[in-house]
């Protein structure tokens, strides 16, 4: 892994931008009418650590070659996304109250051909790890200083091809690959390990022969870009993957931990209960 | 078999190996082509299989450019999500691999990863149809046209033998979205002597003929020409077209057939349900031309097995069967 530059910000800098997430997260489904609030919630710290302090991306020039690239194997937590894309300056933050209505480049899952600042369309889950690697790949024949994210759930981890992506990416010795598995332990059908348990997972991905980071609060910023910044910059050879351990629907206390909230709407009423919570932070 | 290669550690003439066997497949010539490529400046081809670089012939690209040789072992979705991220990154991939596990596992991947982005990828689909015989049913491929036909952004094509291959792959490297090349298993008869005029979107009328016309795809381009040379000996003459260019098709040239003929036939190594004929079928209903369609092609059920030359008498996709197909509904 070549180390890149580590962009210096301060810790209100990334709660209020984790904050901002939340609040644009929710402001956006009601516009849609549904949204998925639980696992864009669990993601905000990670998105806001990557995109304010680890990668290099230049708004003013999406496809510049030796940009750091970010794939969403989880697609459909693209709402906590648009709103960094758009403060970064890749589109003009009013592009977002299109979000969902008919033509709208924005849709429920990311697609690199519309959004300025996507660096791949997802919706089908368990493609995205096999994507970066051959982004990983790509980048490493060219010789590029640039590093692949690819953020999955840990749902997808039942993918098949999630595994074969792995094998690949450690037969070729990706070391400019990085995977973060959001552990917010639901799905749309309940809890992950009622529904098909993927645990241990560290113990999978180290046979899999990558350099595996245990995340113990996906929350905590300091935490996150510890463990974000080694996977990053660290000195290892292998692909390395970041097992985050997060709560669904973090920040707004009746969406906690629930696989209810996966996906649903706020009425009115609650629409102001979910941003008081939000403005309060997270603890 | 008549061996060109000896197995190690064998004497008699009889035995042979992978090795022995894939010399045989002498129309499989995208390697050698990807190879020709490569050496004239192409210096963005990246070639990708899962572990069939040896039966689909690009190990020979491997063996001249190995940093540009992915072999992703058998896990053919996770090469095709592959092929996409090499595309991103300014790399122009060729798959290479057995187009039922190409088209027909992977039609999920190459939608989303490679034709909704518009990626400059290309597939080589090899062994279509009943080309590997008795292996059985896992290993024919009869729906990857009705299966990729409708994929938009996706050009779909058959080049019919390896000088075909070679144009095929040529004349489409500007091409800036996927392509798809469904191509046999390289033991074809050659149709072409030198690599033939190759446009997206276009056909080669290779025999003239006033009384019918086939439009024919891959395999069934030569049956064409055989069953044009016997029905010759009886005064019919059939006009024989290779419709090499599947999505698009070539309109013009069907429209024109279908105003000469009240009657045409479209033949191919395929299933009758949704292939390419009922492409053709599309295109005159769409103008109205009242044209009646025969398609030959395989029947819509799943093949019995035997060695292939044995299939494609039996199920008259040979020039005799071709013939009397055509014949009959001539007569008739």
């Amino acid at each position: 892994m070549e180390k890149r530059e580590v962009i210096d910000k301060d810790r209100d800098f990334l709660a209020e931008k984790a904050k901002m997430i939340r609040r644009e997260t929710v402001r956006l489904a009601d516009i849609c009418g549904s949204g998925h609030y639980g696992s864009s919630f669990s993601i905000a710290e990670l998105l806001v650590v990557l995109y304010y302090r680890l990668l290099h991306v230049r708004p003013s020039e999406p496809q510049w070659p030796d940009r750091d690239r970010f794939t969403m194997g989880k697609g459909h937590a693209a709402i906590a996304l648009y709103p960094v894309l758009a403060d970064l300056g890749f589109f003009p933050k009013s592009d977002l109250d299109s979000y969902t209505r008919l033509g709208s480049p924005l849709g429920d899952h990311p697609d690199m051909c519309k959004v300025k600042g996507t660096d791949f369309s997802s919706g089908s889950i368990g493609h995205n790890l096999s994507v970066s690697v051959g982004m990983a790949l790509g980048l490493s024949l060219h010789r590029s200083p640039a590093r692949v994210v690819c953020m999955m759930g840990d749902g997808e981890q039942t993918e098949g091809q999630v595994w074969e992506a792995a094998i690949s990416a450690a037969h070729y010795e990706l070391g400019n690959l990085v995977g973060i598995v959001d552990i917010n332990k639901v799905g749309s059908d309940g809890q992950t390990r009622e529904i098909m348990n993927t645990q241990p997972l560290a113990d999978k991905w180290r046979s899999f022969g990558w350099h595996v980071i245990e995340l113990r609060n996906g929350h905590d910023l300091d935490q996150v870009f510890s463990c974000l910044n080694e996977a990053l910059n660290g000195e290892q050879r292998q692909p390395s993957v970041v097992l985050a351990e997060t709560v669904a629907g973090k920040g707004v206390s009746f969406m906690e931990g629930t696989w209810e909230w996966h996906l649903g709407f706020l009425g009115p009423g609650d629409l102001e209960k979910a941003y008081s919570e939000i403005e309060k932070g997270i603890t | 078999m008549n061996p060109i290669h000896q197995p190690s550690g064998t004497s008699d003439p009889a035995s042979w190996d992978m090795t022995g066997s894939l010399r045989l497949s002498r129309q499989l010539t995208t390697g050698r082509v990807l190879v020709e490529l490569a050496e004239e400046g192409n210096d963005d081809l990246v070639v990708l299989t899962a572990d069939l670089g040896g039966p689909t012939q690009v190990k020979v690209f491997g063996e001249q450019f190995p940093d540009r040789y992915f072999n992703f072992g058998i896990a053919e979705r996770n090469m095709i999500g592959a092929a996409a991220g090499l595309a991103t990154t300014g790399w122009k991939p060729v798959i290479s691999n057995y187009s039922f596990f190409l088209a027909l596992m992977g039609i999920e991947n190459i939608r989303n990863d490679i034709c909704y982005p518009n990626l400059p990828v290309r597939m080589v689909g090899t062994h279509s149809g009943i080309a590997m015989g008795f292996y059985g049913t896992s290993h024919h491929c009869n729906e990857d046209i009705g299966a990729l036909r409708c994929l938009a952004n996706l050009t779909l094509t058959a080049p019919c033998d390896g000088n075909a291959i070679e144009s095929a792959l040529r004349q489409t490297m500007d091409h800036e979205g996927p392509l798809y090349f469904r191509v046999g298993r390289g033991r074809e008869a050659t149709v072409y002597e030198e690599p033939p005029p190759w446009e997206i979107g276009g056909s080669n009328v290779l025999r003239e003929g006033k009384d019918a016309t086939v439009l024919a795809v891959g395999n069934l381009v030569k049956a064409g020409i055989d069953a044009h040379d016997l029905l010759a000996e009886e005064g019919i003459r059939l006009k024989v077209v290779d419709c090499y260019s599947i999505r698009p098709l070539d309109r013009r040239r069907i429209l024109e057939e279908a105003k000469a003929h009240a009657l045409l036939f479209t033949a191919e190594e395929h299933n009758v349900t949704g292939g390419f004929g009922t492409a053709v079928g599309d295109t005159l209903a769409e103008a109205g031309t009242g044209t009646r369609l025969v398609k030959i092609g395989m029947p819509d059920q799943y093949s019995i097995l035997g060695p292939p030359t044995h299939l494609y008498r039996h199920y008259g996709l040979d020039g005799e069967g071709l013939a009397g197909n055509i014949r009959k509904h001539l007569n008739s």
